[in-house]
C-alpha cells in the first residue's frame, strides 16, 4: 500500500500556501464565480492567482485540483467553459467536475486533462463509476459522504477509477448533489448556485430564551443564552416530526474519520479529502498538519491514535462523528 | 396542441390494496395518457409492491394507457444494483424512466429512455448529451425555473419535456432513513415504518411551522407544488406534458382541475379547485419563477 494522498481545501491563495506548507499533497480550489460549489463572497481565485498558485504548488511538489463542480446554468454554459479553459491554461493538475456538460467539454478541450468526478455527481456504485470512466475517461471519483467504509471497500474492488474519500469537516446528511432543501427555502442551492443555506438568507434573533437562528425567516434552531449559535445549515436544524423538536436529520456535528485512515487505506482509497474551503488559513494549517502526522505514522506502520483528538475543538458544536463510515449511522 | 397529463410514480409506501384501487380508478381517467410505475425511493420497498404494480400495469394498458417504468433514484445496495440490472436488461423492456446515472451504463446502447427528475440535468448541453444516447423525454429537476427549461428546449428542440406540476416536491435523498431514525430504528432494521405516512410525515420548525416532509430516505416539501405559469408560457418553453404526483387526496379532482386549466388558463380557478381537494399541505409555486420553492401560491 502506497501513502494516502492528502487533499486539502484552499479558499484563497494564502490558504493554499498554508495547506502546502503544512504538508498537503494536493490542494483543491475554485474560480471566483458560480462555477464552483463554494461560491461565497471573498473566497476563491481569479485566473492570475490560480496560475501563480499552480506555480507555487508545483515548485513544492504539490498538485492543484480545480473544482468546476456546479451544474452549468442553462443558457450560461459559456462561463463553465471559460473556467475550464482558465484551469487548463493555469496548468492545473486535474479538474473536478460533476455536470455531464462540463465533463464532456473538458474532454473535448483537452483529451489529456485529468478529470476527477466531484462528490456532487454522487457516484456510489460500480455502474455509475463505469459510466463516467468509459464516457469521459474520469480517473478519480470523490465518493459521497453517506457511504460506509465496507461499502467503499466493495466499490473499489469493482471499479477502475481511483477513489477519494472525505475524512474531515462538514458532513452532508443528504447524498451530495441530490439535495434541493436549500433552494426550497432560499431559492439557492449547491446544484443551482454553488451555495447551501446562503449567508445572505441567514439571520440571528436574540430572544428571552436564547438565540434563534433563521434561514429565510424559518427558525432552524434555538441556542440558550451564553452558548455559541451554530451556522443554520438546513439539514442540521432542530425540527419536530412527531411531538418534540430534535435534530431530525443530523446533529450539528462534523466528520472526523482520522481513526479510520488505516481501514480506508487498506480498502484501497487513493486519497483523503479535508472539507472547508470557507474556513480560512489557520484552520487548514492545523487540520493539514494533524492529518500529515497521522498519514506519516501509518506509513511508518504506527498507529494514528496520538493524533486523533488534535482537532476536536474545530468541530461544529465541538462534536465529531465518523458519520456514515459506521453503518449504524443509517 | 394541448398539454398532456401524466401520473408520476407513486413515491409512498402504500398498502397493496390501496395501490390496486388507486390505479383502477386512474385507468378510468380519460385525461391521463401515460402512467409511471415503479419504486423510486427505496429498494427495500420494491418487493412489497412489485406484483401489485405489475398487475396495475396490465389494468392500465388494457385501458389504453401507456405505462413507463421508473427506476430507483439512489442505487445504494447490491440488491438495488441487481434490480436495476434486471429491469434495464430485459429482452423486450418497457420504456424506462432513469433516475440514477448508473442506469446509463446498463441500458443497451440506442435504447430510448425518459430522463427522470432525480437525474441532474441542469442545462441544454447536458440534455443534448442524453438525447444523443437515446433520451426521448426529460422531466426536468424540480429546482429548474421555466426560463432554464426554455433554454434546454432551445438547445434540444426535439426533446419532449414533461414538467413536474403537482405534488409534494422530491427535494432530497439520503443513505439514512429518516422514518427509521424517528422510530429509533435504522435503515437496515426499519420494519417499513414509512407505511404509517402515506403522504409523507410533516416536519415543522421549532416555531411549529411545517415546511418539509419525510418519506423513508427521501425528504419532500410539505407544500404541494403547483404551476405558476400559464399554459401558453409552458408550451412556449417547450413543455408538452405535465406530471401529477400521486397523493391520497382526490386525484380525479386534481386531474380534472389541471385539465380545465389547460383549456381555460384560469389559474384562480385551478388554485381554488386544488385547495378543495384535501391536500397534505399548502400550495407552493416558487421554483418555476426561479424563486424559493416554498413560496406560497397566489393567483396571477
Amino acid at each position: 500500500m502506497g501513502s494516502i494522498e492528502l487533499v486539502c481545501p484552499a479558499g484563497s491563495p494564502a490558504m493554499l500556501e498554508a495547506a502546502i506548507e503544512a504538508g498537503a499533497d494536493s490542494v483543491y480550489c475554485g474560480l471566483r464565480d458560480e462555477t464552483n460549489a463554494r461560491n461565497f463572497p471573498g473566497l476563491n481565485f481569479d485566473a492570475e492567482e490560480l496560475a501563480r498558485a499552480v506555480d507555487f504548488a508545483h515548485r513544492r511538489g504539490a498538485k492543484v485540483l480545480v473544482a468546476i463542480n456546479t451544474f452549468a446554468r442553462a443558457g450560461g454554459e459559456d462561463r463553465w467553459r471559460a473556467s475550464a479553459k482558465t484551469a487548463i491554461g493555469a496548468g492545473a493538475d486535474a479538474i473536478i467536475a460533476a455536470d455531464l456538460a462540463v465533463l464532456a467539454h473538458v474532454r473535448d478541450l483537452s483529451p489529456t486533462m485529468r478529470l476527477h468526478l466531484s462528490v456532487q455527481a454522487a457516484a456510489n456504485t460500480p455502474e455509475a463509476i463505469r459510466f463516467y470512466v468509459e464516457t469521459f475517461g474520469v480517473r478519480r471519483v470523490v465518493v459521497p459522504r453517506v457511504m460506509s467504509a465496507p461499502e467503499i471497500a466493495e466499490l473499489i474492488k469493482e471499479s477502475s477509477a481511483e477513489v477519494e474519500a472525505f475524512v474531515f469537516g462538514g458532513l452532508c446528511v443528504m447524498t451530495e448533489g441530490r439535495c434541493a432543501l436549500s433552494s426550497y427555502v432560499s431559492g439557492q442551492s449547491p446544484n443551482l448556485s454553488g451555495v447551501c443555506s446562503p449567508p445572505e438568507a441567514v439571520s440571528f434573533e436574540r430572544t428571552a430564551e436564547g438565540m434563534v437562528s433563521r434561514l429565510s425567516g424559518l427558525a432552524l434552531d434555538k441556542t440558550p443564552s451564553g452558548a455559541t449559535a451554530g451556522y443554520p445549515t438546513l439539514c442540521k436544524g432542530r425540527f419536530a416530526a412527531d411531538g418534540e423538536a430534535a435534530y431530525l436529520f443530523e446533529e450539528p456535528t462534523s466528520l472526523n474519520a482520522m481513526g479510520l485512515l488505516a481501514r480506508l487505506g487498506e480498502a484501497g482509497v487513493t486519497a483523503v479529502k479535508i472539507e472547508g474551503r470557507q474556513r480560512g488559513k489557520a484552520y487548514v494549517a492545523r487540520v493539514t498538519h494533524a492529518f500529515r502526522k497521522a498519514i506519516d505514522a501509518l506509513d511508518r506502520g504506527e498507529s494514528t491514535a496520538p493524533y486523533e483528538h488534535m482537532l476536536t475543538d474545530l468541530a461544529e458544536g465541538g462534536r465529531e462523528t465518523q458519520g456514515a463510515y459506521n453503518k449504524r449511522w443509517r | 396542441m394541448s398539454l398532456e397529463i401524466t401520473l408520476g410514480p407513486l413515491l409512498f409506501n402504500w398498502a397493496p390494496e390501496d395501490i390496486t384501487g388507486f390505479y383502477e380508478r386512474m385507468s378510468r381517467e380519460p385525461l391521463v395518457r401515460r402512467v409511471y410505475l415503479g419504486e423510486v425511493v427505496c429498494g427495500k420497498r420494491e418487493p412489497l409492491a412489485a406484483a401489485t404494480l405489475l398487475a396495475a400495469a396490465d389494468v392500465l394498458r388494457e385501458a389504453g394507457k401507456e405505462v413507463v417504468w421508473s427506476t430507483l433514484g439512489l442505487i445504494a445496495t447490491p440488491r438495488d444494483r441487481r434490480l436495476l440490472q434486471g429491469i434495464t436488461q430485459q429482452d423486450e423492456p418497457p420504456l424506462l424512466e432513469l433516475n440514477d446515472i448508473a442506469a446509463l451504463s446498463l441500458l443497451p446502447a440506442g435504447r430510448s429512455f425518459v430522463a427522470g427528475p432525480l437525474l441532474n440535468i441542469y442545462n441544454g448541453s447536458a440534455a443534448r448529451f442524453l438525447v444523443d444516447r437515446g433520451c426521448e423525454r426529460l422531466c426536468p429537476n424540480i429546482e429548474l425555473s421555466l426560463a432554464a427549461i426554455g433554454e434546454i428546449h432551445r438547445a434540444c428542440p426535439d426533446l419532449q419535456i414533461e414538467l413536474f406540476g403537482f405534488g409534494r416536491l422530491p427535494l432530497a435523498l439520503s443513505a439514512r432513513c429518516h422514518h427509521a431514525r424517528q422510530a429509533g430504528l435504522s435503515k437496515d432494521t426499519c420494519r417499513f415504518v414509512c407505511d404509517r405516512d402515506p403522504d409523507g410525515q410533516a416536519v415543522a420548525t421549532i416555531e411549529g411551522e411545517p415546511f418539509l416532509s419525510i418519506n423513508g430516505i427521501q425528504t419532500l416539501s410539505h407544500g404541494v407544488h403547483t404551476l405558476s405559469a400559464s399554459p401558453d408560457d409552458l408550451q412556449a418553453a417547450g413543455v408538452g406534458a405535465v406530471r401529477l404526483s400521486p397523493h391520497l387526496c382526490d386525484m380525479s379532482a386534481v386531474i380534472a382541475a389541471y385539465g380545465r386549466y389547460f383549456e381555460t388558463g384560469n389559474r384562480e380557478r385551478l388554485l381554488a379547485q386544488l385547495r378543495a381537494c384535501d391536500l397534505p399541505g399548502p400550495l407552493v409555486d416558487g421554483y418555476l419563477e426561479g424563486a424559493a420553492g416554498m413560496r406560497l401560491a397566489a393567483a396571477l
